[in-house]
């Protein structure tokens, strides 16, 4: 009771502060876990406590300015000096430093709280997707997949019209249970990202070489939506973090599937297919992959990103082709493939900007090329 | 002896300033060098302005509009390094090449061959800056913070012409602030003891202490960097044994003092103007000092806070959050100070209070947000937001930028001997208030909603936020082109100005004529008591 | 006031106008812009072309020799006062302040990476979980001889690292720490000899000086090219070698600065410069080499011995 009514003082002081602060599309949000809504609390107090600061500090102000106005007949006082004064403006702030201090380091301890976690996942930032890796007990990869931007490039350049998630959805969401205690190791492939989901209160930044802990128990089911949050190059602005939060049965079943389905396409690595079945895959990694750069119609953005279309290189021999892309070209923004694309995946989309702008090589890419030019390194 | 130099020195060279375009580009006095300086940061003022509404053009709606995300990066990375280096510092010591002499009694800089060659790097060193937006893959695209490995692997060629910008850059400010500390600590006329030193060259002595430790260490920061672009050094290389975060700790040890640089000599200005519109002494003018030392003090010790998301270990986090917390403390006794020199004064409201008054009242918001800012937990949810784009404007643009005006405005007839237009003024103050507060309060509410900063484009729940800040921009924008109006027509039109313009101005500079003579004071002037910090 | 519109030089000298700077500043750039093309057609694969960075170098100087002429001109014909000499003072005083900051910058990451991040690469510390789950491989030595990543950084084979107090007699480093140590004793009896009014000793010290600076160098290359052709210790052998080279070589240059810089004081002294009271580039000069030794000192102990 006590605290509903300081809550109610509280809150009308800070709505006639900032007049809309109320808001919830204005504030930050709750959130779904223990340690979102400490987070949120937190930041209230503080919120408060500042806009407390400044209505004493302003009103002072203004008070001097509206009273002690020449125009008014205000005769200059003489004073200049107080040490009385000059100490309990001293000691106050640092009196309130410290009531903030407290509640902020026992959130940031209850942050820290790592270990006894109930399943590990790694998020590696690339540019510009994050892919996640489901752990074993050993850290093994069970499974992994990329999660890209799904808003269609028409949205963006305005030829169609938003829909509400416009820029937040993705190709596949990260699944999680909920109620378990789920470890994420945050690492990159390239620059510097970060993986940041609002409603879990954490963010963390996925560094090349360097990993980074963080981890969340959500409380209720639903899909949560954020971005990443360091700068990393041209397409920093789309590459936005889905997680799907689900009731643990729904989760198991799922997992249970994904690993079923790993091993299914294990064993594609070792078949053989056709031309038509390696352009038609090629032409879904193309565009998801390769398109950001070297463009949906094959033309580049020269002199940065090098067409593809009448490419000495998609002309020319196809293992230098195929190890171009499983390498990259170090120093340059063209990634090595290899560690994100699997072996069908890469043949066929070599196959395919071998065989689509115009290029027509005739030759054929088969997952065991790139497995033997694995092999070969 | 002297007099024998003196006699024959006299017949060769003529003391009054040279004519034409040499006057300026060979140029030993303050005064002309102080010139240079504050038009050269005002053109470049107006040229990061212009890519900051590049910015806001693009973010008035949701959707790719105008320009690619590529030139996005760009002009966001030169918006915020041409404000920093070529606006607000430059803007800085051109005042202080004007004031500091004549605050202190002395005919010019100590090292004047020196000064002049502090100014002349800027526009070699802007020129290569900027020139390499137009290189083939574009210019720095990756934050006025250029955190490797996207500024080294991953940067464009032009990269290696930024780099040795800043050395330049670096070496400018280094040589300025040792110019500025050898007038300050030998050139003061006899009488000016420490303590009775203005606020601003006070201020002053202070902000150079902290360039000439930091600069340095960006200069190693991007020595590195170019080594391991060049020469496959692994300093932000894991694979090799280092670490991109470290480039993050070098950065910022320098990058947060450097933020103090840009506004102690704002609260030296302030200090100058509050008491002179109250006509009232400065209250707490010692304290006032050592809350300066204090702020600068503790500028070396929370470099971290720009960092707590890159996963330090605890402890460092809360060691980190506590000294940043710490700062609010010598700020503070610096806002109460005014107030308390405000209060019971005989006020009046002419140009130069109206904006010390808003630097006031909005650098304390700024803090504020800061104060949030430093709490580590929260700061997960605030960094790398529009919160941190809020917080961050408020201290510079109605600090920094608004106490810069506000001395343009406030010394202008010492220099020109001119008087500005008071209801001009008084008219680009009321738009500069409304224009920036429409700019940048909105962004508060967009950052706490979730909008990440360095992004060309964004979810539809931020549009609203987006679409007024940028009309705020215009508004802001148009306000600083009528500020250049205002100028022109005080210099070439402007009513003559008394030698102490103000009613209630104290300090040595007021007892010089207006404009004041090429060279400030030949013999040392007498310091008497009542014009002792101003 | 047409008294104040005249320089009255007695309580402060104010050079008149000059050239000097602005076109200091323009060289500069050329220099730098020559620099940078330079690099980045070497990054690219084609040979680069020098020309204009030696063409920036020449101009800067020619301006530096042209302007520090003049300031000794002036100086000798009385013009100096000692309120100005004092402002030299300062100016030097906080430009080598200014270089330990550059100095410490390199060392604060040598120590950041020593402390925190090759044990959290190697797996040790609180951040261990780093090396254990990226890099298994990776163990945390000092100094690192084996790379995260042995494909992009190759392995030195060996370190510079000191053999223990008992074999310094075979340790070059050791050799060079003596070498400048005695070398900032000689540029002090130097002083001495200023002071005394001593033009014999004071060349005689100096040259000694030059001489043990350009030993100092001479060593320093052979080590260089020992580390580059036997222990295989390059620039790109990852951290050890980045932290190694960069250090030693900063420190390298400033040596040969400092040696040219007092070649130049040995110069002026045989053409009759300085007096006693009146030898401020011979001193600063000194306090430019005592702090070039003082770096050295701290070269031994962090980079070769501890
Ligand atoms: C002029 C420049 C300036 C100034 C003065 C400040 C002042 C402060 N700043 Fe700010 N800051 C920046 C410029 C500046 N900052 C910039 C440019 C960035 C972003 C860089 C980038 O990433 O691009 C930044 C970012 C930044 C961050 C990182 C945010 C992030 O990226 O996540 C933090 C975190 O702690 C912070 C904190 C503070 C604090 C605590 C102060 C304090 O000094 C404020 C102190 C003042 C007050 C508190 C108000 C007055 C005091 C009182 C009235 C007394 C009573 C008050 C209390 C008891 C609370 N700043
Ligand atoms: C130092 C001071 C400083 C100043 C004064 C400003 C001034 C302004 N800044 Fe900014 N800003 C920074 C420092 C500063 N800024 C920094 C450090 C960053 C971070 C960069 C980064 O993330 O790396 C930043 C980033 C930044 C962003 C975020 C960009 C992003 O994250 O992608 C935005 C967005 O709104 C913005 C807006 C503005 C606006 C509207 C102004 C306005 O106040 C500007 C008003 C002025 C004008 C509009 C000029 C008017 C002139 C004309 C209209 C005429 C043009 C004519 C000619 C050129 C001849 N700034
Ligand atoms: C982030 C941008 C980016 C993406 C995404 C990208 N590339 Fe590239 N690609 C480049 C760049 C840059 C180069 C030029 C490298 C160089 O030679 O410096 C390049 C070069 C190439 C070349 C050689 C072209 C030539 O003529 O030199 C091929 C082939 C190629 N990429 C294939 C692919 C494939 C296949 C994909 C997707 C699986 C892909 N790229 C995705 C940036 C990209
Ligand atoms: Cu990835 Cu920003
Ligand atoms: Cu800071």
């Amino acid at each position: 009771m006590k605290n509903q009514i300081l809550r109610m003082l509280t809150g009308t002081l800070a709505f006639l502060a900032s007049g809309v602060a109320l808001a919830d599309e204005l504030n930050m949000r709750v959130g779904v876990t223990d340690i979102s809504r400490q987070v949120y609390d937190l930041h209230m107090t503080i919120f408060y406590i500042c806009v407390a600061i400044g209505v004493v500090v302003f009103s002072v102000l203004f008070w001097s300015v509206f009273q002690h106005r020449k125009s008014k007949g205000a005769v200059a006082a003489t004073f200049h000096d107080s040490t009385k004064l000059e100490l309990a403006w001293t000691i106050v702030p640092t009196l309130i430093l410290i009531v903030m201090a407290i509640p902020a380091t026992q959130v940031l301890v209850a942050m820290y709280d790592t270990g006894g976690e109930d399943m590990n996942i790694e998020v590696r930032g690339y540019q510009w997707k994050w892919q996640y890796k489901y752990l074993d007990e050993d850290y093994n990869n069970s499974f992994s997949f990329f999660s890209n931007l799904a808003t269609p490039k028409s949205q963006i350049v305005n030829r169609s019209a938003k829909t509400d998630t416009y820029l937040l959805e993705v190709d596949e969401h990260l699944r999680i249970p909920i109620n378990r205690k789920v470890r994420f190791l945050v690492t990159s492939e390239d620059v510097i990202h970060a993986w940041w989901v609002p409603d879990f209160g954490i963010k963390r930044d996925a560094v090349p070489g360097m990993l980074n802990e963080l981890w969340a128990i959500v409380e209720e089911p639903g899909i949560y939506r954020g971005q990443c949050t360091e700068l990393c190059g041209k397409d920093h602005g789309f590459m936005p973090i889905v997680v799907e939060a689900m009731p643990e049965a729904e989760f198991d079943a799922w997992y249970a599937t994904k690993v079923t389905s790993e091993v299914v396409r294990q064993e594609s690595m070792s078949k053989t297919f056709t031309h038509d079945e390696l352009m038609v895959q090629g032409e879904v990694i193309y565009g998801t992959y390769c398109s950001s750069c070297h463009m949906a119609n094959g033309e580049g953005v020269p002199p940065v990103f090098p067409a593809i279309a009448k490419s000495p290189v998609a002309l020319g021999p196809r293992d230098d082709h195929l190890s171009l892309v499983i390498n990259g070209v170090s120093g340059s923004a063209m990634q090595a493939f290899g560690k994100q694309l699997d072996a069908v995946q890469l043949a066929s989309v070599v196959h395919y900007q071998r065989h689509a702008f115009g290029n027509d090589v005739g030759d054929i890419s088969q997952p065991q090329d790139v497995i033997n030019l694995f092999n070969g390194q | 002896m002297s007099e024998v130099i003196h006699a024959d020195h006299h017949d060769d060279h003529a003391h009054g300033p040279a004519k034409g375009m040499l006057r300026w580009l060979y140029t030993t006095n303050h005064k002309d060098i102080g010139t240079l300086y504050l038009w050269f940061s005002f053109a470049m003022f107006l040229i990061g302005g212009a890519m900051a509404l590049v910015i806001r053009t693009e973010l008035f709606q949701p959707g790719l509009q105008f320009i690619e995300p590529e030139f996005f990066n760009q002009m966001t990375t030169n918006h915020g390094l041409i404000m920093v280096f070529g606006a607000i510092m430059p803007a800085f010591v051109g005042l202080a090449n004007w004031l500091i002499p004549m605050q202190v009694g002395a005919p010019d800089m100590a090292l004047p061959r020196m000064n002049n060659l502090s100014f002349w790097i800027l526009p070699f060193a802007f020129s290569m800056m900027i020139s390499t937006l137009f290189m083939e893959g574009g210019g720095p695209n990756f934050g006025w913070t250029f955190y490797a490995p996207l500024s080294t692997t991953y940067a464009p060629d032009s990269v290696t012409y930024f780099i040795f910008a800043v050395h330049l850059m670096g070496a400018s400010s280094i040589m300025g602030s040792i110019n500025i500390i050898a007038t300050i600590l030998n050139m003061r006329a006899p009488g000016m003891t420490l303590m009775k030193m203005p606020m601003f060259v006070w201020t002053w002595l202070i902000t150079a202490y902290l360039l000439i430790a930091v600069m340095p260490v960006l200069a190693g920061a991007v020595t590195m960097m170019l080594f391991d672009i060049h020469f496959n050094t692994s300093f932000f290389n894991a694979a090799g044994g280092g670490d991109p975060v470290m480039f993050q700790h070098i950065f910022w040890f320098f990058g947060h003092p450097e933020v103090y640089i840009m506004i102690l000599p704002a609260f030296g200005i302030v200090s100058h103007i509050i008491p002179t519109f109250a006509r009232k002494q400065l209250f707490g003018y010692t304290s006032m000092v050592y809350a300066v030392a204090s702020i600068a003090f503790l500028s070396f010790i929370v470099w971290a806070h720009h960092m707590f998301t890159v996963g330090m270990p605890l402890a460092g986090q809360l060691f980190f959050m506590y000294s940043t917390m710490l700062i609010a403390v010598p700020t503070g006794v610096k806002v109460f100070n005014w107030i308390a020199t405000m209060w019971r004064g005989s006020m009046t409201f002419e140009t130069p209070m109206l904006f010390a008054i808003a630097f006031v009242v909005l650098f304390t918001i700024g803090g504020l947000s800061g104060i949030m800012l430093a709490i580590t937990p929260a700061d997960y949810q605030y960094h790398d937001t529009y919160f941190v784009v809020a917080h961050f404007h408020y201290v510079l643009v109605p600090g920094a930028l608004f106490s810069i005006i506000a001395a343009v405005y406030f010394w202008i007839p010492k220099w020109t001997g001119k008087m500005y237009d008071e209801s001009l003024g008084k008219l680009h103050f009321w738009l500069s208030f409304v224009g920036v507060n429409v700019t940048f309060f909105p962004q508060h509410f967009s950052g706490l909603a979730g909008m990440p900063r360095r992004i060309p484009d964004y979810a539809l729940q931020f549009a609203d936020f987006n679409m007024i800040s940028s009309v705020g921009a215009f508004i802001f924008g148009f306000s600083q082109v009528f500020f250049l109006y205002v100028l022109i027509k005080t210099i070439r039109s402007g009513a003559p100005a008394k030698a102490r313009s103000w009613e209630g101005a104290k300090g040595l500079e007021w007892t010089l004529p207006s404009p004041a003579p090429y060279h400030s004071f030949t013999y040392p002037p007498e310091v008497k008591s009542e014009e002792v910090h101003g | 006031m047409s008294s104040s519109s005249e320089v009255d030089n007695s309580t402060y000298y104010v050079p008149e106008q000059g050239w000097y700077p602005v076109f200091l500043a323009f060289g500069l750039m050329l220099l730098v812009t020559g620099l940078a093309g330079f690099l980045n057609d070497m990054k690219n694969g084609s040979s680069g072309d020098w020309t204009q960075s030696i063409i920036g170098f020449l101009f800067v100087s020619f301006v530096l020799y042209s302007w520090f002429a003049k300031v000794v001109e002036e100086n000798a014909a009385g013009m100096n006062n000692a309120a100005l000499k004092k402002s030299y003072v300062w100016g030097m005083g906080w430009f080598i302040f200014s270089e330990v900051m550059f100095f410490a910058a390199f060392f604060g990451a040598l120590f950041y990476v020593r402390s925190f991040v090759v044990p959290w690469l190697g797996g040790e510390g609180d951040k261990g979980i780093i090396g254990d789950y990226l890099w298994p491989a990776f163990e945390s030595t000092w100094p690192v001889v084996a790379n995260p990543n042995a494909d992009l950084f190759v392995n030195p084979g060996e370190s510079m690292a000191s053999p223990g107090m008992m074999n310094w007699g075979a340790y070059l480093p050791f050799y060079n720490t003596v070498i400048l140590l005695t070398s900032s004793v000689t540029i002090h009896f130097a002083h001495d000899a200023i002071k005394a009014e001593n033009r014999k000793k004071l060349i005689g010290w100096l040259a000694v000086t030059v001489f043990l600076g350009i030993i100092f160098l001479i060593l320093q290359v052979e080590e260089y090219i020992h580390a580059y052709s036997e222990l295989g210790l390059t620039l790109d052998s990852g951290i050890y070698g980045s932290t190694f080279f960069l250090l030693t070589g900063f420190h390298g240059f400033h040596v040969t600065m400092g040696t040219f810089i007092i070649f130049v004081q040995l110069i002026r002294a045989m053409k009759g410069h300085f007096t006693a009271n009146d030898c401020f580039g011979f001193e600063s000069a000194s306090w430019y080499w005592h702090f070039v030794d003082v770096v050295w000192v701290g070269l031994f102990i962090f980079v070769y011995v501890l």
